[in-house]
């Protein structure tokens, strides 16, 4: 892979607290090399502003190796960036030219209010989890591992949607705001498994009920959710959360 | 110090059993007047605080991160060890005990390794129920592949995430216990110190990374699952948050650090690129099941890798070590690498890498495929096309990442690796129960000194982390405990509440006010290069001496010219790494020291003064046959302990693979 070095304008949202009004500013970075991830280029410029006894910028980042889900930057207008199926983490230089200009916002929605520049507060998806994203099973209570078998393409399905990494680019992605690829993929995925289907039908209802009361926004079915997931989470699992929600709603009655 | 393990009497196959049967237990009323706090969620604290919560205890649980689902746990990639037999391929709980106790070079204690092996089992059962969707066979029943260091299948995986999938089962079923008020959850906080009233763990102090307070938190009982200090090396497969700080300052309360020196150096990662790196990405070891490892046979070899005919490779591995071949364990197979580089074998731009090479499975797989299909005709194209499509089944994240980080397409021309630093055998001393040398301070997981001696096994961490969460100390608290039940909540206006409290804040003000010129950033970058140079994966008196010399130095250097932005009352994430920097150079010199001690080499730890004709590490049993629990006196004075290691079972021998 041939390596290029790039200057480049960024124009980034700086916002002090959770209650003061933010802004973009505008950062010039040069001698930027294609093979640095975009999160180590944002390195280079903390480390300029820190010298320069500027404030550096603010994100959340863990693991970057695309996993953990931390990293949450909205660049050029998507989630995570121009790469499909990829976190910002992942992103890498080469995706980007000499001379251009790269916007940066946190993620916007209604339910995860900024805390400060490009980090936003996700925690109403650990209490949507909390809600019923589980398998009511105390340690020590389990049966032998193979005493059930599980169809493998089920098992597959199940995995695939478990991929989701709970960074929120669907709800960033979407216009609405809304966190269905998100709560979906957790309900497939134990939806799909026998050992979830004693808990089937309070999870959904639960699940989407404090979905609702968090603020999240409607599904109308614009798939920009899946479009932008860095895991390629299916919007399949939406078809099937609503599935499960109807049989659900229609049973408990 | 007496250092009393603790290790139950008896014959090795019943102590654990025996220990639960006799253990002290803790009746329900008085489980809900005891506290619990339980600092970091990965799998070790995540299975810890939901197990505890299930029991019936108040648990307060702390992670750093903004959710308790993103702890580094979640990057594990191969898979997770059980002696299940599930392959009919000969395993056991015997031969899971052994082949770790081998693994780790006879320098783990042999007790706690059966009592792992023994546990191993029932976590694959946990997690199942819980929903973690493992990878299965065409009959709906669990699929298993191999790992380094063992001649069976044993490991469970799923798909490369088998890390993600185990943490959020835990994680689930954590946030099920919030759910149900058993845990209070702590997210954005950092512990900054520990509290101790006469002697015992009374709670912590912990920072809220947002608004930048310090708050006082009590517990009966102090649980640190706060991962490995792999960072000291600035590059590693960590997260970037990774830290010892909670560690670090129970050790500097009283806790003994053990083995300091024991890290793990992993043999397929991707190379460093540039000087920009933040850290390094592991390329999973259940690669080495399908990919071949190799290097020019010719120095200054100008050709691609797919150009080089088979005579003018050389295959080291699969030539020194014809038994295990390519999957030998990770210190044999990390070191084999630096050799050849050192030597000037070593491939890409930086010669400092080697080949991790699929054609041939590629080709195996294909042809196998072909086979099942019944497609006698098919032509080289369609073959190789059958072989990429199973590989992309089993490893096609694993893959994607290489591809998205180098440019370069693994499918069809070799990965370029070199080993980093990837986990911390060394960690803080404990007993059979798991306890510290501080009565109520317990350390679980990578925090621990742990179960693997000189060198941990792949597929072996996850194993640790959710044994001990799950299935170790929810009995072994409950042995402590049980003589807590009179002592009431100890309000936080308490006089040691407010000066360990005092202590963090004067820290956290000295900090700020040195307002000196150099970054956080750039001293941790030094401080990683002294050690990946003179106490990385091999050593030498004469080294370790400088790397000494020049840790003291850099500390100076440090508490007097490092520059942090912003304030302290608000999110200030430079801050928070100066704290943990400053921790890192305290503890960098501590496994110098460590390392210069061990005059021997074993697993990890490599001394240059002490291998063997051909190049393999030289224990000395006669005179390291102990574990190294170092206690800390005053700054930058430790008092080495040694608790003897005894092997009944397992007895040690020089570990061949050949």
């Amino acid at each position: 892979m041939e390596h290029y070095n790039m200057n480049l304008t960024l124009k980034v949202w700086k916002q002090k607290n959770s209650k003061e009004k933010g802004n973009f500013e505008t950062y010039q970075v040069n001698d930027i090399s294609s093979e640095m991830s975009f999160l180590e280029m944002f390195d280079v410029l903390n480390e300029r502003l820190i010298k320069e006894g500027k404030e550096p910028i603010a994100f959340d980042h863990d693991c970057r190796e695309g996993i953990c889900g931390s990293c949450s930057m909205h660049i050029n207008g998507k989630a995570h960036g121009p790469w499909e199926k990829n976190t910002t983490c992942q992103l890498h230089m080469r995706a980007f030219k000499d001379g251009d200009t790269i916007v940066v916002e946190p993620w916007r929605a209604r339910a995860f209010p900024v805390i400060k520049d490009l980090v936003v507060d996700r925690s109403a998806f650990d209490r949507i989890i909390q809600a019923g994203g589980y398998i009511s099973v105390n340690t020590g209570n389990a049966v032998d591992a193979n005493a059930i078998p599980i169809n493998k393409k089920d098992a597959d399905h199940s995995f695939m949607a478990a991929a989701c990494i709970g960074c929120g680019a669907c709800v960033a992605a979407c216009k609405n705001g809304s966190a269905m690829l998100f709560v979906s993929a957790k309900v497939s995925q134990l939806a799909l498994l026998p050992q979830g289907a004693p808990e089937k039908r309070s999870r959904v209802l639960d699940m989407v009920a404090q979905m609702d009361k968090e603020g999240f926004g409607n599904c109308t079915n614009t798939y920009a959710c899946e479009a932008e997931c860095p895991k390629g989470i299916s919007v399949d699992n939406i078809a099937r959360m609503n599935r499960e929600y109807l049989s659900a709603g229609i049973s408990s009655e | 110090m007496d250092l009393n393990a603790n290790i139950p009497q008896g014959n090795m196959n019943e102590r654990w059993t025996d220990y639960k049967g006799h253990v002290k237990l803790v009746n329900p009323s008085n489980k809900r007047k005891l506290e619990v706090i339980v600092v970091g969620t990965g799998l070790a604290g995540a299975s810890a605080a939901a197990s505890l919560g299930e029991l019936g205890y108040q648990v307060k649980a702390f992670c750093f991160q903004d959710s308790p689902r993103r702890a580094h746990s979640i990057a594990a990639q191969g898979g997770i060890n059980a002696a299940k037999n599930y392959q009919n391929d000969g395993d056991s709980v015997f031969r899971l005990f052994y082949d770790t106790v081998k693994g780790g070079d006879y320098r783990a204690r042999e007790s706690n390794v059966h009592r792992l092996a023994e546990v191993s089992n029932a976590i694959i059962d946990q997690c199942v129920a819980q929903g973690v969707p493992f990878a299965r066979e065409y009959g709906g029943l669990l699929s298993n592949r191999s790992f380094g260091g063992t001649q069976v299948q044993r490991t469970f995986y799923a798909a490369g995430q088998t890390g993600q999938q185990l943490l959020l089962g835990a994680y689930s079923a954590l946030e099920r216990q919030v759910a149900l008020g058993n845990v209070t959850m702590h997210s954005r906080h950092e512990m900054l110190d520990l509290v101790l009233i006469d002697g015992r763990a009374r709670g912590i102090i912990a920072r809220d990374l947002v608004s930048g307070e310090l708050e006082r938190h009590f517990g009966h009982a102090v649980l640190l699952c706060t991962g490995g200090y792999g960072n000291v090396f600035y590059l590693s497969t960590n997260a970037m948050g990774s830290n010892v700080t909670a560690i670090w300052k129970a050790h500097k309360k009283g806790a003994c650090f053990g083995n300091p020196c024991f890290t793990q150096i992993h043999p397929t990662c991707i190379p460093v690129s540039g000087d920009h790196q933040s850290k390094l990405t592991l390329m999973s070891e259940s690669l080495r099941n399908d990919g071949r490892i190799w290097v020019p046979r010719l120095k200054d070899e100008k050709r691609k890798a797919v150009d080089i005919p088979e005579e003018d490779r050389d295959y080291y591995l699969e030539r020194r070590y014809p038994a295990f071949g390519n999957l030998v364990p990770r210190d044999v197979a990390s070191r084999a690498a630096k050799e050849r580089c050192d030597e000037g074998y070593g491939v890409g731009t930086t010669k400092m890498a080697v080949y991790l090479d699929f054609a041939d499975a590629i080709r195996r797989y294909g042809r196998i495929e072909v086979g099942k299909q019944g497609l006698e005709h098919a032509d080289e194209g369609s073959i190789l096309k059958l072989g990429k499509g199973v590989i992309e089944e089993k490893y096609g994240n694993l893959f994607e990442m290489y591809e998205k980080i180098t440019g370069e397409n693994p499918y069809e021309t070799p990965m370029r690796i070199y080993p980093a630093v990837h986990y911390t055998m060394g960690g803080l001393w404990v007993d059979y129960e798991l306890q510290t040398t501080l009565p109520g301070v317990y350390a679980l997981g990578e925090a621990n000194f742990s179960d693997h001696g000189a060198n941990r096994l792949g597929a072996s961490a996850l194993m640790q982390g959710l044994a001990d969460g799950y299935f170790v100390i929810p009995y072994t608290l409950g042995n402590y405990l049980a003589d807590e039940i009179r002592t009431a909540s100890i309000p936080t206006s308490h006089p040691a509440f407010e000066e360990a409290e005092k202590a963090a804040s004067d820290r956290i003000s000295r900090l700020m006010n040195i307002k000196g010129k150099q970054t956080v950033e750039s001293f941790h970058k030094r401080l990683g290069k002294i050690i990946w140079d003179k106490c990385g994966m091999a050593r030498n008196e004469k080294g370790l001496m400088e790397a000494i010399e020049h840790i003291r130095q850099l500390k100076i250097e440090y508490w007097s010219d490092v520059k942090i932005p912003g304030a302290i009352n608000e999110m200030n994430s430079e801050l928070d790494k100066a704290g943990r920097v400053a921790d890192f150079i305290e503890l960098g010199e501590l496994m110098c020291i460590d390392a210069l001690n061990r005059q021997e080499s074993c697993g990890g730890h490599f001394r240059e003064e002490y291998q063997t004709p051909d190049g393999e590490a030289k224990r000395d049993d006669e005179n390291y046959c102990f574990v190294s629990a170092w206690e800390y006196k005053a700054e930058g004075e430790w008092v080495l302990n040694k608790e003897p290691l005894t092997f009944e079972i397992v007895k040690p021998s020089q570990r061949s693979y050949k």
